[in-house]
């Protein structure tokens, strides 16, 4: 198990050289470079050979490259341009934010969507299973980006029942410890900085969590259908078992085993950034800085947190196969 | 096995299960709907082994999925009677089904890897039977789950109970599998094919278990088969099945001394034989099970028979071909038998003469 765990540990070497010798060479082919972006249209060639030079973009790309190299593997990834403070801080000011949101949106893509999945599968060829069937082919079908504006217009403008942008009201003069607001609320006591920080949250959160949901609801209910028709859930009923032993152990536990990869991969994709929900929120997570930070060419940015979000989903990918290991012991690692 | 059988043949002993015209019929929404099993009626006494014989597709296993009660309610009609122990089965809720089956009546099924949980310990799905239906605690469950797979001759049961179904050989699985079955003592056990998925030498050893089980224990048996050996080693009595009808019931030993129908005379004939010299080409039945016809038309074997004339279309007889008595303790669904009284070419390779054949 250790030895597989550090395998694929060693297997991020690889990738992450590629990744940003990658990185690197499409950042630079950009047109327009940060001076151009940071000094405006019109700035003077002068002006942007200062630019250049004060923050060593003037050197060759192959020096450039093994200088960011040198201090990647210190976790140092430089200064942003756009925010004059080092790139890891402003990663873990941000990401924290992104967790915070793939955290509760994945809570509500299980939690609806695994009993759905369910009970679709339960009452196969009924009116709940055509709609739950339509319904996530709705959900996979619906643009991310549509369905915030929907939900943020609604629930946010129309009705006011929730914020509809930012993570935090900016009226509430909240204690920052982990950048987790949520949790810095509740470790502090500041009940209301908690309570509106997860406000916040929510309708991010749903928006986020519908193409989860609607992929969870799929395989969960092809899943329940599958495994009801198992020759092990006939000897489980052989036996004479209770019809409740019988789904839970012999029909949920093998039915969700496709349905943790699933959860586990959506996971990994929700953690890397959520580019199009964080920006109509303008909820700051590493989604939106990494949009600002395309935006305005800060390179030091977009290697850094893209470098750091691969770690991230390789990292989570070996959990999810960790846990599969767990869960299904055909596939345990020995 | 001469005793218990020829006891349960004079119908000395009560039987333990009595099946009489069953019938299943499948309705799919917009299609036809298939009788799968249509009139089956036999009975089992108390350590009496029977055998339902015949290809895929006649209607054994849908037989057994009925007596336990484990068709799927929705699409499927199930008539007759089937009775254990006096109790009637069919129309029985399920509450009661759950509460005979695993507990008063077991089955054995055909695949031993696909028929137990992966995820599961084997020892949980051992002992879940024990909690169901006996009132034990979890470490007594443990301790007669671990003493069950020893008695069906697992060895180090202790350390298999903690096992999942992939670390056991397929003999294992399916010595599993019977300890699951015979874990509270069943009057009543259905074997579906429990040789079928395993190494010759493998489905010898289980086959040996099971009568020495059945023997013990009094515990009835139906044995569901295609092979004619399995039927040689265990069964007292046989059913043979075609298109979803019984059309020959008899001993063992008059099945493969006088095979009467002409269809379990060619299921003999297609069974290879050791004394027969190299190169003597088997002989199969013509054509195959797909080609029966609607028992309402007539004998749904004649497309394929040798002996079939005229009248075993209902349109020529007027009437379908009926069950009747064929001397003592045989019936049979034929206008033309097979008459010569001396067995086909089959029959030797399996001992006519009893003790020494019943292997």
């Amino acid at each position: 198990m250790l030895r597989f765990i550090v395998r694929r540990l060693f297997q991020l070497i690889p990738i992450l050289l590629g990744l940003s010798v990658l990185l690197f060479a499409w950042l630079r082919a950009l047109p327009g470079g940060p001076a151009q972006a940071a000094l405006g249209e019109r700035a003077t060639p002068e002006a942007i050979a200062q630019y250049n030079e004060l923050f060593g973009l003037d050197e060759p790309l192959y020096v450039q490259y093994f200088r960011f190299l040198g201090r990647a593997v210190t976790l140092d990834f430089g200064n942003s341009t756009q925010y004059g403070r080092p790139v890891t801080e402003v990663f873990l000011e941000r990401f924290p934010g992104t967790i915070e949101l793939t955290v509760l949106a994945m809570i509500f893509a299980i939690g609806v969507g695994i009993p759905l999945g369910y009970l679709a599968a339960r009452r196969h060829g009924s009116f709940l299973d055509s709609a739950s069937v339509v319904g996530s082919l709705l959900g996979v079908a619906i643009p991310v980006f549509f369905l915030a504006y929907l939900l943020r217009l609604l629930f946010a403008v129309e009705l006011g029942w929730l914020p509809g942008s930012g993570r935090q009201d900016v009226r509430i003069d909240a204690t920052r410890i982990t950048n987790f607001y949520v949790l810095d609320g509740l470790m502090t006591r500041e009940w209301d900085a908690a309570w509106d920080a997860f406000l916040h949250l929510i309708l991010p959160a749903i928006a986020l969590g519908t193409i989860p949901l609607a992929i969870i609801v799929r395989i969960t209910r092809a899943s329940v259908l599958d495994v009801v028709n198992e020759d092990y859930v006939r000897t489980a009923n052989a036996k004479g078992l209770a019809t409740a032993t019988v789904r839970r152990r012999h029909v949920v536990r093998n039915a969700l085993l496709p349905v943790s990869t699933t959860i586990g991969l959506q996971t990994g994709l929700l953690l890397s950034g959520a580019v199009l929900t964080e920006t109509v929120f303008a909820f700051g997570g590493v989604g939106l800085t990494l949009r600002d930070a395309i935006t305005y060419r800060d390179f030091a940015v977009l290697q850094g947190f893209i470098l750091m979000l691969a770690v991230v989903y390789v990292l989570v990918n070996l959990l999810v196969d960790i846990s599969y290991g767990l869960l299904d012991p055909r596939v345990r690692v020995r | 096995m001469v005793q218990t059988g020829s006891a349960a043949a004079g119908g000395l002993a009560t039987p333990v299960l009595e099946v009489e015209d069953l019938a299943v019929t499948f309705a799919r929404r917009g299609e036809q709907p298939t009788r799968a099993v249509d009139g089956v009626s036999f009975s089992v006494a108390p350590g009496e082994t029977i055998g339902l014989v015949g290809e895929s597709g006649c209607g054994k296993s849908v037989t057994s999925l009925a007596v336990m009660g484990l068709l799927p309610r929705r699409g499927v009609q199930v008539t007759g009677s089937v009775r254990l122990d006096g109790q009637e089965l069919i129309g029985a809720p399920d509450r009661v089904l759950r509460s005979l089956r695993g507990a008063d009546m077991g089955m054995v099924f055909q695949d031993p890897l696909s028929s137990l949980n992966p995820t599961v310990p084997i020892g949980t799905q051992v002992a879940e039977v024990l909690l169901e239906h006996r009132e034990m605690t979890k470490a007594e469950a443990r301790d007669e789950a671990t003493r069950l797979l020893d008695r069906v001759g697992i060895p180090d049961p202790a350390r298999r109970l903690k096992e999942y179904p992939h670390q056991l050989s397929g003999g294992m699985r399916q010595r599993a599998l019977i300890a699951m079955s015979l874990a509270c003592s069943p009057r009543l056990l259905i074997a579906d094919e429990p040789t079928t998925a395993l190494d010759v030498t493998i489905q010898a050893q289980i086959l040996e278990l099971l009568r020495e089980l059945v023997v013990d224990s009094g515990t009835a048996l139906v044995m569901i088969t295609h092979d004619l050996g399995v039927v040689a080693g265990l069964c007292d009595r046989v059913h043979v099945m075609y298109a979803g009808k019984v059309i020959e019931t008899a001993d063992r030993h008059d099945l493969f001394a006088r095979p009467r129908q002409p269809y379990t005379g060619g299921l003999l004939a297609s069974v290879p034989r050791l004394d027969s010299g190299r190169g003597t080409p088997l002989t199969p039945i013509r054509g195959s099970a797909a080609d029966a016809i609607p028992w309402a038309e007539g004998c749904a074997f004649a497309p394929r028979c040798d002996n079939a004339q005229d009248d075993c279309l209902t349109e020529v007889s007027g009437s379908t071909v009926p069950l009747e008595p064929d001397g003592p303790g045989r019936e049979l669904r034929c206008r033309h038998p097979l008459e010569h009284p001396s067995a086909p070419a089959g029959a030797s390779a399996f001992g006519t003469d009893a003790p020494g054949a019943a292997r």
